[in-house]
């Protein structure tokens, strides 16, 4: 080993931890607002990595069914309970923005696909197919479930993290895609050389961070995520519905699963099951982070990137040991650290 | 009236039946669905095109699917055997599942047309197995063989971090020495791997004349387009599991050169016309593009078509001996497919012994390289 290398590994080893650090933001987001550990994160790599991917084929992407039936089934139950509740004036709602609005997006991407539109226009369709995934996803298997304890909720996640990527493989097969780079230009840098995806990649992440941070510190709704995640009920006491708060969570989970899976899709190939490790990498750095500090947990999500470099050269065969490994020390001075011994559920 | 005509007509079909007990059964279980299914279903479109009978003599082929499992496996080739009586066992397409048929075959002293590459087996199932496709030696041969040509005296190797890249990394260091090249490295990546920076800077950092992939597919191509872009500009060889459209899919232009072993079949129309497999390829290949589209060839189906292609020639043997659905008919099979000599598939030309259950040689593959997005011959 010496210096270039390093400096190459280094290099790699922050455009993966970029990655991770948007992974581990997401996690943390939705696990300090819902409680649920959203294991099926990394699904959306997947989905928008593979969506990308088939638009740029020219092909119809398979999630368009996915969002179709998807629409049809949070409709269905919302509509159903509006009736139960004897409110019909809320129908024309869900009918509108659950039902309508999905499958508009739908079939517009069905139409745009083999139409083979600029790389800027197949993000924002992968996008527009992707993100409204997680709110749907919440309103489906999450909120008839939402008091329930955290390892139910965790249950929850593994289930539809297996229904997802099974669908996955049915969607999009069992071959991996690498879509295109936005640009193929390259910089030497001293002895580095920098493509631009990975300069696409750090930035996207900063700005994406940055926005989240706007968010959470400038806005009503930010506010209103802040306070569920610090008091539940006092939230609600104020009036901020936990429903709302759970599906913006979702929202926001899904982009940056999305996003993620654009800006990597060029570097890596995704396949249907791809998303789950790169989602657990996200989860170590989070919980490196110690699950409660963004700041923290972005830092820990750049620790596992470069943890993961240097240890795929020195010692490849045993790269996924050392960096799960690495939580069982974490863990370990956390739980001596830390004051409140009992949990919260473990109290129930 | 027509309840008694009716009575007629199941009576003369079951006699119809009992007239034609002279048909040869095969079992063959393959993995269509689970994680082996994009192997598998090449390998049952193959079945589409085989001739009707075996040594002139009806055949039934009964195919199940064992999901890729190696119990689903076992558990098929015991029905063939105890339900169907079959007269041979076929599969499956994956290493483990057609090693649980082995052991199958070997209790119930049945052939078994195994078409996957196996490990050696204990003598009593090696009996009663006889392998289709190439042994990964035989492939990689070809690759060691180019390396000596071209003056290869050191070599890097990164492949899978599962049996597969055991098995290419095994063939390429103990072909080592009659190459003439030193194997400088063993790096790991998984098949899902984001990034192979790690591996392929340590592989570069020896300096290796030339590189080796133990990948397929196109998990294949992720250490190729990171040797590409650190400007790695010596020869990389990949294997067998490599060749195929989503290996170029995948890599684009920066697998442009990639050089492989794989059966003739591959690369039909390019063959010399004396190439011996030639006629028999071409044929294959160009009736499964018929019937599955083009550019959909594959070296799988030729396994399955290899296989009943010496079903054939050991059964127009066997049956003079003895009748199908015996043990005795097995048995001749089985001595039948032993003493194969010269059969022509579409993947070689299979000469087997009692030593040799496989029997192919170094005219069962060629040097295939990627040239303006397609694998054309290495000439």
């Amino acid at each position: 080993m010496n210096g270039d290398i390093a400096l190459w590994l280094i290099q790699d080893g922050v455009t993966s931890g970029a990655i991770y650090a948007l992974l581990a933001l997401a996690l943390l987001l939705v696990f300090a607002v819902t409680r649920i550990i959203f294991v099926p994160q990394g699904d959306f790599i997947s989905y928008a990595g593979l969506t990308l991917g088939t638009l740029q084929l020219g092909q119809v992407p398979g999630t368009i069914y996915l969002l179709a039936g998807g629409a049809v089934l949070a409709a269905a139950m919302d509509g159903a309970a509006a009736l139960r509740a004897r409110a019909p004036a809320r129908l024309p709602r869900i009918v509108l923005v659950q039902l309508c609005l999905p499958l508009a997006i739908a079939a517009f991407a069905a139409w745009a696909a083999p139409r083979k539109f600029p790389p800027v226009g197949q993000i924002a369709i992968t996008l527009a197919l992707v993100v409204p995934l997680g709110p749907m996803l919440y309103r489906i298997a999450y909120r008839p479930l939402a008091n329930a304890s955290v390892l139910v909720l965790f249950i929850v996640s593994m289930a539809v993290h297996y229904v997802l990527t099974g669908l996955g493989l049915v969607l999009f097969g069992g071959e991996g895609l690498r879509s295109n780079p936005i640009s193929d230009a390259k910089f030497d840098l001293g002895v580095l050389q920098i493509s631009a995806q990975s300069i696409w990649v750090l930035a996207s992440s900063l700005v994406c961070m940055t926005a989240l941070w706007l968010f959470f510190e400038h806005t009503l709704y930010g506010t209103a995520l802040r306070a569920t995640a610090i008091n539940r009920i006092g939230a609600r006491l104020v009036g901020i519905p936990s429903t709302l708060a759970g599906q913006l969570a979702f929202l926001l989970a899904a982009l940056i699963g999305a996003l993620s899976g654009i800006l990597i899709s060029p570097l890596a190939t995704i396949y249907y099951d791809t998303g789950l490790m790169i989602g657990l990498k996200g989860f170590v750095g989070a919980i490196l982070g110690g699950m409660a500090s963004y700041p923290l947990a972005a830092l820990g999500a750049l620790a596992v990137g470069l943890l993961e470099a240097f240890a795929s050269f020195w010692a490849s065969a045993l790269k996924e040991s050392i960096v799960f490994t690495f939580i069982i020390p974490v863990l370990l001075w956390r739980s001596l650290v830390s004051r409140h011994a009992v949990v919260e559920d473990e109290e129930e | 009236m027509s309840k008694f005509r009716n009575a007629v007509l199941a009576l003369v079909s079951s006699l119809a039946v009992s007239a034609s007990q002279a048909e040869i059964t095969i079992g063959v279980s393959l993995g269509t669905t689970g994680p082996g299914a994009s192997l598998g279903v090449p390998y049952k479109n193959a079945f589409q095109l085989i001739p009707k009978t075996l040594g002139g003599e009806p055949v039934r082929y009964i195919i199940l699917d064992d999901e890729s499992k190696p119990d689903g496996a076992a558990k098929n080739a015991r029905k063939f055997v105890s339900e169907d009586k079959v007269d041979a066992l076929m599969g499956s397409t994956g290493v483990p599942s057609a090693v649980a048929m082995a052991q199958v075959a070997a209790e119930f002293k049945t052939p078994l047309i195994a078409l996957t590459p196996l490990p050696p087996l204990a003598p009593e199932r090696a009996l009663w197995t006889f392998i289709v496709p190439q042994p990964t030696e035989l492939m990689m041969s070809a690759v060691a063989q180019h390396m000596k040509a071209h003056g290869v005296k050191t070599v890097g190797f990164i492949g899978f971090s599962d049996s597969w890249g055991d098995l290419v990394y095994n063939a390429v260091t103990s072909l080592a020495d009659s190459g003439g090249y030193k194997v400088l490295t063993n790096e790991r990546y998984g098949r899902a791997d984001t990034s192979v920076a790690g591996q392929v800077l340590k592989v570069m950092a020896t300096t290796p004349d030339a590189i080796v992939v133990g990948g397929s597919g196109s998990p294949g191509a992720t250490p190729h387009i990171a040797l590409v872009e650190r400007g790695y500009k010596g020869p990389i060889y990949h294997n067998h599991g490599t060749v195929n459209l989503p290996f170029i899919q995948t890599g684009k232009k920066a697998v442009e050169g990639a050089i492989a072993p794989t059966g003739a079949l591959i690369v039909a129309e390019e063959l010399s016309a004396d190439f011996p497999t030639k006629a028999v390829s071409l044929d294959f290949v160009k009736r499964y593009e018929t019937a599955f589209g083009a550019a959909t060839r594959n070296a799988f189906s030729g396994y399955s078509y290899d296989g009943v292609l010496l079903l054939d020639a050991a059964a127009a043997v066997a049956l003079k001996k003895a009748k199908p659905g015996t043990p005795e008919f097995r048995a001749a099979l089985r001595d039948a497919l032993e003493n194969i000599k010269n059969v022509v598939g579409t993947h070689g030309v299979y000469n087997m012994s009692a030593a040799n259950h496989n029997g192919l040689d170094e005219r069962a593959r060629v040097l295939v390289h990627v040239v303006n997005g397609e694998w054309r011959l290495l000439k």
